[in-house]
């Protein structure tokens, strides 16, 4: 493989840098060069975050360049119309369909773009979408924070990686008493995609 | 064993590995974890201080006791570190120190991005730049023998894309034994003691070292030529080195890679331009390695091509290459530029049942100018609150309110600045105020930690970095020694308080001090206390008074005040902290305490 490029693009608080850290360590595992790089502003919660992952025989850059994501891992629906410009046309959209509008919108100043103004633009880009009710199976699971664990868990299925590198970069990476539920969460993923 | 790395980290374990005994630091973005990788390392010494002055001295009387000693800073800590960083480069030291600058290109968390190489030269300092967080934690060692070998302090200067990004890293296993070394404080008054007359004989000393520095870095390790074609030539570092290696084919470029920026090798980089057609230097911020090799009589491009302002990307790379005929215009990438609806922003706010949202209320109704500082109440700038007129450097608030006072300004000024702050550097302006006597109003706003860059100890918390306990500072006694006799203390949750407070120290022509305290409403401890409250819609008349706090964990419900068609206001659970700012500011008492909502034992357990 040259390589596979990874934006996240999330909300403060929706552990989009906990699936980076995943993501990242198990690119490292299957022995490719790795480099992952984290854009957050001021120390905040509410803010938008990014993070960038790449995985290549020899990476670079850090940043991905615009117009060259390969798979763009979107954890709320407005970020995904915000960093969709990153995608390689024809790149893949994974969606956490899940709506957090920002503080402008709920004190009634702005407005959250609809539905079909999301896919009208996702139609300009690429037809490789899928959105995932990963919040919906996380509550399911028991806790609304693995949303993210789900939706690494569709793309892992996307990835010529054995799920054993997955479960076990899980179980290293968060705390001991929430490992099964977050394995858990990652094989409802990988059994969703399409 | 390699394993994934920030530059951040990387640098800590380059301390540990290479011997460091003594690490010193304030806390600032994009440098922070540094230190707090490196304090539970074992049998080395690292602190918080109140300043990043204060963090320089003392890794430099470390330094001179013999022992390996880094200071850390961001790039602006080094403006309040330069008079150290000065004297350092004067006196030498008897053992290595690395001063870390992380430089934050693009401004991601700062008031400006300088360029801190101009003050390697400044102060004839080698300057060491890693391109990933390997070479970050190399050059902390490399660094240190630089250091002792040629009696200098040496900067270490990632840049905020190299502190914040993950490459692997061979974990060191074993460490320099230099840490074992007993330290030993020889006495050299000719050397350590910078009169005029002892100066005067240093100063040819440190021109004659950077000269040497200059022959050294002729065959620097980390100097590195890396041919390929020559129809172009590429000089550069740091971060911009991986871009270039990125956007440009090896089949039609030649690299020279710098280690160290200054001094940079005159040699080495005239027969790396003679074999190549067309020098090019790419690196962020200032043309200081182009304006280097102009001096050197040699012709290149540079500042012509790139952008001076903000940080660089493979995008911008390539863009600005494929412009200047670099590249082809078959290099450039495709990409998509969709048409999309206006996207509501997600600027930073202030944090639901943040303590500074009352106090900013208060001064807005009262109307006064504040003059603020650099702290998460920084963003009461910004609408609905409005409320902060201005903001340049830590610690700017009280001598900038004070100045507005002695020009004679009628409106009553207020300055607010944060506890972290005032111990940093807002003490000897309040010192000001009181010595000069000016009506300047003082308010500390002391949320009990170190909150924009992650929650760090001070002086004020009775904790270190290590979290040992430690004195707590108070900050009335402080501010009566200061000068000050005029201090009350409230609780920022009770906006009467605050107002009462305020109202008091207007009706005062001295000097006076307000301290507004309650803790970071995102410590773990108070965490554990949200109490969300409830919005009683049969009682809302929809007057949006709560609104205009601008906490986030208020919004519009879908329910019509008749009257006036106005949508009443519910409140987000799953935000709301129960600070109960918007149940004192609400006329109709639709939003419910804690007291009302939850039973008494409940609701104590936030006080």
């Amino acid at each position: 493989m040259n390589k596979t490029d990874f934006l996240l693009a999330g909300v403060g608080g929706q552990g989009t840098l906990l699936a980076s850290n995943i993501l990242a360590e198990v690119g490292l595992r299957a022995g490719y060069d790795v480099k992952k790089s984290e854009v957050h502003g001021m120390a905040q919660r509410g803010g938008s975050v990014t993070s960038h992952v790449r995985w290549g025989n020899k990476v670079y850059s850090p940043l991905i360049g615009q117009g060259e994501v390969d798979y763009l891992l979107s954890f709320e629906r407005l970020e995904t119309m915000r960093y969709i410009e990153h995608l390689r046309p024809g790149g893949t959209v994974l969606i956490n369909d899940h709506a957090m509008p920002p503080i402008s919108v709920t004190a009634g100043k702005d407005i959250y773009p609809d539905d079909k103004s999301l896919q009208d633009v996702l139609a300009q880009v690429t037809p490789n979408v899928q959105f995932v009710p990963a919040m919906t199976i996380a509550e399911e699971l028991g806790n609304a924070r693995v949303a993210n664990i789900v939706l690494l868990g569709v793309l892992s299925a996307h990835l010529d990686i054995p799920a054993e590198v997955w479960l076990s970069v899980i179980a290293d990476m968060v705390p001991a008493k929430h490992v099964a539920l977050n394995q858990t969460a990652f094989k409802k993923g990988r059994t969703l995609a399409k | 064993m390699k394993r994934l790395l920030s530059g951040n980290e990387a640098i800590a374990y380059g301390a540990w590995e290479s011997g460091v005994r003594v690490a010193a630091a304030y806390p600032g973005t994009p440098s922070t974890e540094i230190l707090e990788t490196l304090a539970p390392m074992p049998n080395v010494y690292a602190e918080w201080c109140p300043n990043e002055k204060v963090a320089l001295d003392v890794a430099i009387g470390a330094a001179y006791a013999g022992s390996r000693a880094m200071a850390v800073m961001k790039h602006v800590g080094l403006n309040v570190a330069a008079d150290a960083f000065f004297y350092a480069s004067m006196t030498g030291m008897e053992a290595g120190l690395v001063i870390v600058s992380a430089d934050d290109p693009q401004m991601h968390s700062s008031q400006n991005e300088q360029d801190n190489r101009r003050y390697a030269k400044f102060a004839r300092v080698p300057c060491l730049e890693p391109t990933d967080s390997q070479e970050a934690k190399d050059l902390v060692g490399v660094a240190l023998e630089i250091s002792e070998r040629f009696d200098t302090p040496v900067m270490l200067r990632p840049t905020t894309r190299i502190c914040h990004s993950s490459t692997p890293v061979e974990i060191p296993a074993e460490r320099h034994d230099i840490w074992q070394k007993p330290p030993e404080y020889r006495i050299d008054t000719t050397k350590y003691v910078m009169v005029p007359g002892n100066a005067l004989k240093r100063h040819p000393v440190i021109e004659e070292r950077i000269a040497r520095l200059a022959e050294f870095a002729e065959t620097f390790p980390y100097n590195v030529v890396e041919m390929g074609g020559t129809e172009l030539g590429i000089v550069t570092n740091g971060v911009a080195y991986q871009y270039a290696k990125e956007v440009f084919p090896a089949s039609r470029t030649s690299f020279l890679k710098l280690g160290m920026t200054y001094p940079l090798p005159r040699q080495l980089i005239a027969d790396f331009a003679a074999q190549v057609d067309r020098l090019i230097v790419v690196e962020e911020l200032d043309p200081f390695i182009e304006e280097e090799i102009r001096l050197m009589g040699i012709e290149c491009e540079g500042k012509s091509i790139f952008p001076m302002v903000g940080e660089l990307n493979p995008k911008i790379v390539r863009d600005c290459a494929i412009k200047a005929g670099l590249l082809p215009e078959s290099a450039r990438v495709e990409t998509a530029s969709p048409e999309k609806p206006p996207l509501p922003p997600r600027p930073p706010i202030l944090c639901p049942g943040c303590p500074h949202r009352a106090t900013f209320t208060v001064t807005k109704k009262l109307k006064l100018v504040v003059n603020g500082d650099i702290g998460c109440y920084t963003l009461a700038f910004l609408p609905p609150q409005g409320a902060v007129h201005t903001c340049g450097c830590m610690g700017a608030s009280i001598g900038v309110a004070h100045g507005v006072a002695k020009a004679g300004i009628q409106q009553r000024h207020v300055a607010a600045i944060g506890d972290s702050t005032f111990f940093h550097t807002g003490m000897p302006a309040l010192l000001n105020v009181a010595y000069n006597q000016s009506n300047t109003i003082t308010l500390i706003l002391d949320n009990r930690t170190t909150a924009m860059t992650g929650h760090q100890q001070h002086p004020g918390t009775g904790k270190t970095l290590q979290g040992k306990d430690t004195v707590a500072v108070e900050f009335e006694p402080l501010v009566r020694a200061l000068g000050v006799p005029h201090v009350t203390t409230v609780d920022a949750y009770k906006i009467k308080d605050v107002e009462a407070a305020l109202r008091a120290a207007l009706d005062r022509e001295e000097p006076s001090v307000i301290v507004v305290r309650r803790e970071c409403a995102l410590l773990p401890e108070v965490r554990r206390t949200y109490k969300p409250l409830k919005v009683d819609l049969s009682e809302c008349n929809a007057c949006w008074a709560c609104l205009r706090t601008g906490c986030p964990a208020l919004r519009k419900s879908n329910e019509v005040y008749e009257k006036t068609k106005r949508e009443k206001v519910e409140i987000d659970p799953l935000l709301c902290t129960g600070c109960e700012l918007c149940a004192q500011v609400c006329p109709t008492n639709a939003i419910q305490f804690r007291a009302q909502l939850y039973s008494s034992e409940e609701a104590q357990d936030k006080r």
